[in-house]
């Protein structure tokens, strides 16, 4: 359980925090109070040097543990669920019944696409829901593309995918849409997890087969290149030391679970990380030269240029559709950087100056990384560029360093010792930190309710032993995510009821320990994905590239919009253009990830402007009126199978009698197909003189009645 | 003036931040089960603190618009319970418009400055005397606002890190120049939820859209509290409606009609999940937003108002429609309870072209501002109503034009009004010539820390968890500014 060092730390601050170390997290009067008290008093961590640091828990490698026994050895399928059971009766409660087939069926489609269930594959699973009908279910969701646009979207969230620089000025990212592409496929693909992170970190170092693999790893590393840049700094070297602090905090944080840029000017408050593992570490970014293209002119101080792609390639994969004419901008707007001083007159802070040129033609190209001139960092004091104060020989957290330290190249950056070490078995936290996503996705919370935090001032995890048990066998399974996320959707825990038990609910009212699933909301693509998918609207296709290709790579001063959108709109949410600033309305009103941010679980709220939206916005109107006329389409139906037909598409399941009855009082309510609504001319609705018919206004009301109730939304 | 450079350049000292309390998550889901906690971490607290004024919504109850928004106790007893801000973007000019310097006239076209600049010392072009009462010095520019003299906190000797628009913009919409952070307002509405659960707490009006989103954001808050943007510079009229409030193609009475299915379904779906706390808020949500279609199209639209009233805040006339538009929407949107309410102005940026370019800014403002103030006063709403006027920077004493300045980030002014400050006051200094603030400089941490505070908000307790940590409006900086308090 908790280990000395972690009891010795709890004496320090009077069992303060007790939320943060106690193995159950519900809140409890004497908590807060607790808290409360507590926030008087600073909490510290271990220190850099502290050599009880690598016995906090997070920093100790997973161990095998033992399958706990459980007293109803014919509830559980297997491990997963004699983790969890236990815990329940240790606590004298027992799980809720099984879920109904039906709600099963629909939460597993969105958990696993993203998209309902097929209504025929639906109906066939609930007229024999068997385990072997289930598990082929489970396993034609996880072969779908669906899957990697789901899946691959949560990673998004998590490298913090954005197709513009976003802050003061906004310069287009016009290839950005390349990782998005490159993340879905790696995820449909079932890319392992720890090759997956390597090719993002270092994908431009690692040997390939074949110039296809070396395009797609040099893509892979935009998820380097684009994070939030201020293109309006000044200063060369603030500016250089800015962009290494935000992949240092995008990598530790995305892979470890740690922040280790929150060393940047000082030591870690909470975490053993000192300043100097930060310049260590800064030292393999400084030696890294970052791509992200953007126009050279008037508001750009800092602009870049490209990696070179499409050797290996056929050319119509690589360029969007309406590419524009690339301009040859690329090397000459590199060469002016690094002309420029920098804030101190110092000559050295531009080695690309002595790299190989850039490809300055209209290729195909992509934003990423590729080596610079290594060198070490100095250390900054305060994280002042002006406040030198010697170099720190490039180097890995040592805290984290496992029993056998890496030693770093002299002649070259350290990046790909550096993706190695991210996922090299001795690492203690990235298996952890994966097994935790997921689990968080299907389950509803994190085993580690904080899954960014998984150091000292993060949570605890609620089932230590159930995360070490799924880290490993993340590993063993060759860090397949889907042969994770098979397990635990094969588990008898993932396919409990909602039912509430009060009993229950009384004592574990955050339902930590799983006894029954909490119901929740669809999120904002998901939400967006099933409107189109029921009306028949959804193109499922992906599209080529991004509109936002299309706008250049100057600032953006608003969304793409009307023509640009052609060919978009119909498309499954993930492709819609995300940027920074300007995230579509259908997406940033139900809590999408801030684009500028790493979000590793994002908000649900619940404000008034998303019902407005389904109440009143024209394209959920246009989606709602498609909905009905496939409805009508269908001269054999009559009113009662058209209800039907809509509940069986938009809510996987039959009306009851009662709801039958009110829905046919609503669609031969006469009011609501008056003349004046049919003929009403609606902008976004209707193309002009396109008239609704008659009854299609009753009809378009009560699919959208549909589409906007809170059944459609909730998973249960 | 060494020591205020002093202080000035100090090295920030890391202050420890607090342990966590409770999470946002943990909280809703403890509130969604009936404990009867305030609502939101930062708060917890101060259950004990009186209430700003009505019964605030007891998290228990989930409140009309569930948690997120309801009314929340805050820390103390507080001075005012809205804030409109006045946004001058561009960095509107201290010297000719409220920091008078006499040397500087005197030394007009000396070199000024670091040297080898080639800059010159530039004289204000506008006439300096005092007004009111309280004998507060302002330039000929602002006329209106001149006669509200006695009740204006004029602080001199503001501060901000760095003279660059976009930084500084953000900086003082969000305290961080650097990271993404809530913007003051999401700040406020966290704090303090709203009063009119018909409308969105945080409503800015026309902000630039250069600077984005993030003035106006909530970051890694929830995203209720972040402001709704209503109306946009570019087409110079703030009074655009809200999006998504009007029904393409149904009528009132056909939509309550489609509404009541809805809710039909979703009461059902309540009771088929047990009562859950989520479902219970779309629920409620569909009513608030219901409501706010009757409510906002009208609140928006000024044709309700007199012709005396429009042409006293300058609407429809040539220069001030824009702002007089804001100014009235201002007072119409406070009245209706928004938190809030943040006004645009651009163009302060006077590298050249001063006395015309900051006569015809002045101008423009000025009126509307004038009649903002007297109908706050004439309703009794100043008392509770904190007004702030500044921009991300001020200008430069010395430029190398004549008729210029440059971006003063080391000294320049706010002003402010109502809600708890002291009125008639002159608060710091800039040295002689106006290069820096010198006497008492309230950098902007200190300007977000006093705002909070006459919101009856410690800016050291309101805090929300994100990545790891604790954060607050004022990062580990700031210092409320008791000089600036009256005596409420």
């Amino acid at each position: 359980m908790r280990s000395a060092w972690d009891i010795g730390l709890a004496i320090a601050v009077g069992l303060a925090v007790g939320q943060a170390l106690g193995a159950d997290p519900a809140p409890s009067p004497r908590g807060i109070a607790a808290n409360t008290a507590a926030a008087a008093a600073p909490v510290r961590g271990p220190k850099a040097n502290d050599p009880d640091a690598r016995r906090f828990w997070s920093f100790v490698p997973p161990s095998v543990p033992a399958i706990p026994a459980v007293h109803d050895t014919a509830w559980p399928r297997g491990d997963i669920d004699r983790f969890l059971l236990s815990r329940l009766e240790a606590k004298g409660l027992r799980p809720v019944e099984d879920a109904d087939p039906r709600a099963l069926a629909r939460r597993l489609a969105f958990d696993l696409t993203g998209l309902p269930p097929d209504p025929d594959e639906l109906d066939a699973f609930v007229a024999g829901p068997t385990a072997v009908a289930w598990e082929a279910m489970v396993d034609r969701l996880l072969a779908s593309r669906a899957f990697g646009e789901r899946w691959g979207r949560h990673w998004l969230d998590v490298a913090r995918y954005g197709e513009s620089t976003g802050k003061e000025r906004n310069y287009a990212f016009p290839e950005a849409w390349r990782y998005r592409d490159w993340v879905i496929e790696a995820v449909a693909a079932d890319m392992p997890y720890d090759d997956f992170i390597r090719r993002q970190v270092a994908g431009d170092l690692l040997p390939v087969a074949n110039e296809k693999e070396r395009d797609a790893n040099l893509v892979a590393t935009g998820f380097l290149a684009l994070g939030p840049k201020g293109l309006n700094e000044r200063r060369r070297e603030q500016f250089v030391m800015d962009v290494v602090d935000e992949q240092i905090d995008v990598t530790t944080r995305a892979v470890l679970g740690v922040s280790v840029a929150c060393a940047r000017c000082h030591d870690h408050k909470f975490d053993p990380i000192s300043q100097r593992d930060y310049y260590a570490m800064a030292g393999i970014f400084r030696s890294t030269q970052t791509l992200y293209g953007t126009t050279d002119d008037r508001g750009n101080r800092q602009p870049s240029g490209f990696l070179g792609l499409g050797l290996g390639a056929d050319r119509e994969d690589l360029l969007p559709a309406r590419a524009p004419a690339l301009r040859p901008l690329a090397n000459a707007a590199v060469r002016r950087a690094a002309r420029r001083p920098n804030a101190n007159g110092q000559g050295g802070m531009d080695p690309e100056r002595a790299l190989p040129p850039l490809p300055a033609t209209n290729a195909p190209r992509a934003m990423g990384v590729r080596e610079g001139i290594p060198h070490d960092s100095p250390f900054l004091v305060r994280g002042e560029v002006s406040q030198k104060s010697g170099r720190v020989p490039r180097g890995l957290v040592p805290v984290l360093d496992g029993s056998k330290p890496m030693e770093l190249p002299a002649g070259s950056s350290g990046r790909l010792q550096l993706a190695e070490w991210l996922v090299r078995p001795e690492n203690p936290l990235s298996a952890r930190v994966a097994a935790n996503r997921v689990w968080m996705h299907l389950m509803g919370r994190g085993i580690v309710a904080t899954p960014d935090d998984f150091g000292f001032n993060g949570d605890r995890p609620t089932h230590p032993e159930l995360l070490d048990y799924l880290a490993l066998r993340l590993r063993q399974n060759g860090w397949s995510i889907k042969g994770l996320v098979r397990e635990i959707v094969l588990s008898r825990s993932y396919a409990l009821s909602s039912a509430m038990d009060p009993r229950a609910h009384e004592l574990d009212p955050d339902n930590t320990l799983h006894g029954r699933f909490e119901p929740r909301r669809l999120d904002a693509e998901a939400l967006r994905d099933a409107m189109l998918a029921v009306s028949g609207m959804l193109e499922v296709n992906p599209p080529k590239g991004s509109p936002i290709s299309a706008m250049g790579d100057g600032p953006v001063r608003r969304p793409p919009a009307g023509e640009a959108m052609d060919g978009i709109l119909r498309r499954r949410s993930v492709y819609l253009p995300v940027v920074r600033g300007f995230v579509p309305e259908s997406l940033d009103l139900f809590d999408f990830a801030e684009p500028s941010l790493l979000v590793a679980e994002r908000d649900t709220t619940n404000v008034p402007s998303q019902a407005l939206y389904l109440l009143n916005n024209p394209q959920v109107i246009a989606w709602s009126r498609a909905f009905g006329r496939r409805l009508l389409a269908d001269a054999g139906l009559d009113p009662r199978e058209r209800v039907a037909r809509a509940y069986r598409l938009a809510l996987g399941r039959a009306p009851t009698s009662r709801e039958m009855a009110r829905a046919l009082e609503f669609v031969r309510d006469e009011r609501l197909d008056s003349t004046e609504a049919s003929a009403r001319s609606v902008k976004g609705v209707q193309r002009p003189g396109d008239r609704l018919r008659a009854g299609e206004a009753a009809w378009t009301a009560f699919t959208q009645a549909l589409l906007a109730s809170a059944e459609f939304r909730f998973l249960r | 003036m060494a020591e205020a450079a002093r202080i000035m350049n100090a090295p920030y000292e890391c202050r420890d931040v607090q342990p966590r309390l409770l999470s946002r998550r943990h909280l809703l889901q403890s509130v969604a089960a009936g404990f009867g906690w305030m609502a939101l971490g930062g708060l917890a607290a101060s259950a004990s603190a009186q209430s700003a004024g009505n019964t605030p919504v007891s998290a228990g109850q989930g409140g009309a618009s569930g948690a997120p928004l309801g009314r929340r106790v805050p820390h103390f007893q507080p001075t005012a319970r809205r804030v409109i801000f006045l946004c001058m973007q561009g960095g509107p000019s201290q010297l000719d418009l409220f920091d008078p310097k006499p040397r500087l006239q005197r030394d007009h076209g000396q070199p000024g400055g670091a040297r080898g600049s080639g800059n010159k010392l530039v004289g204000s072009p506008f006439a300096f005397r005092q007004h009111g009462d309280s004998g507060l010095w302002m330039s000929e520019l602002m006329p209106r606002l001149a006669r509200h003299a006695d009740r204006l906190c004029v602080v001199r000797s503001m501060h901000t890190d760095i003279p660059n628009h976009p930084q500084a913009f953000i900086q003082l919409h969000t305290g961080s120049a650097r990271f993404v952070r809530p913007s003051m307002g999401a700040w406020v509405l966290y704090g303090l939820g709203t009063e009119n659960e018909n409308l969105p707490g945080f409503i800015t009006l026309s902000p630039p859209r250069q600077f984005g989103a993030q003035n106006h954001g909530s970051a890694f808050l929830p995203a209720v509290y972040q402001g709704t943007p209503v109306g946009a510079t570019r087409e110079g009229n703030a009074a655009t409606a809200l999006g998504n409030v009007r029904n393409p193609l149904l009528n009132a009475s056909q939509q309550a009609r489609q509404l009541g299915l809805v809710q039909h379904m979703n009461r059902e779906f309540l009771e088929a999940t047990d009562g859950h706390p989520e479902v219970e808020g779309v629920i409620q949500s569909f009513e608030l937003a219901f409501r706010m279609q009757a409510e906002v199209p009208g609140l928006l639209d000024l044709s309700s108002e007199s012709t005396d009233t429009l042409a006293r805040y300058g609407v429809g006339a040539s220069g001030t429609d824009n702002f007089g538009r804001q100014c009235l929407l201002a007072r119409r949107l406070a009245e209706a309870g928004v938190r809030f309410i943040e006004l645009n102005h651009g163009g302060w940026d006077q590298h050249q072209n001063l006395e015309a370019s900051l006569r015809r800014n002045s101008h423009a403002i000025d009126q509307p501002i004038a009649a903002l103030l007297d109908d706050f006063a004439s309703r009794g709403m100043l008392d509770e109503t904190l007004v702030v006027w500044g921009g991300e920077f001020g200008r430069t004493p010395d430029s190398r034009r004549a008729d210029g300045r440059d971006h003063n980030a080391k000294g320049f002014t706010f002003w402010m009004a109502g809600g708890g400050v002291a009125a008639g006051r002159t608060y710091g200094s800039t040295d002689e010539l106006g290069f820096q603030a010198v006497e008492n400089p309230v950098h902007v941490h200190d300007l977000h820390a006093t705002m909070l505070h006459c919101l009856g908000l410690d800016h050291e307790r309101l805090t929300y968890r994100y990545g790891g940590r604790d954060h607050r409006l004022t990062d580990v900086h700031g210092c409320v500014v008791r000089g600036i308090l009256g005596k409420g």
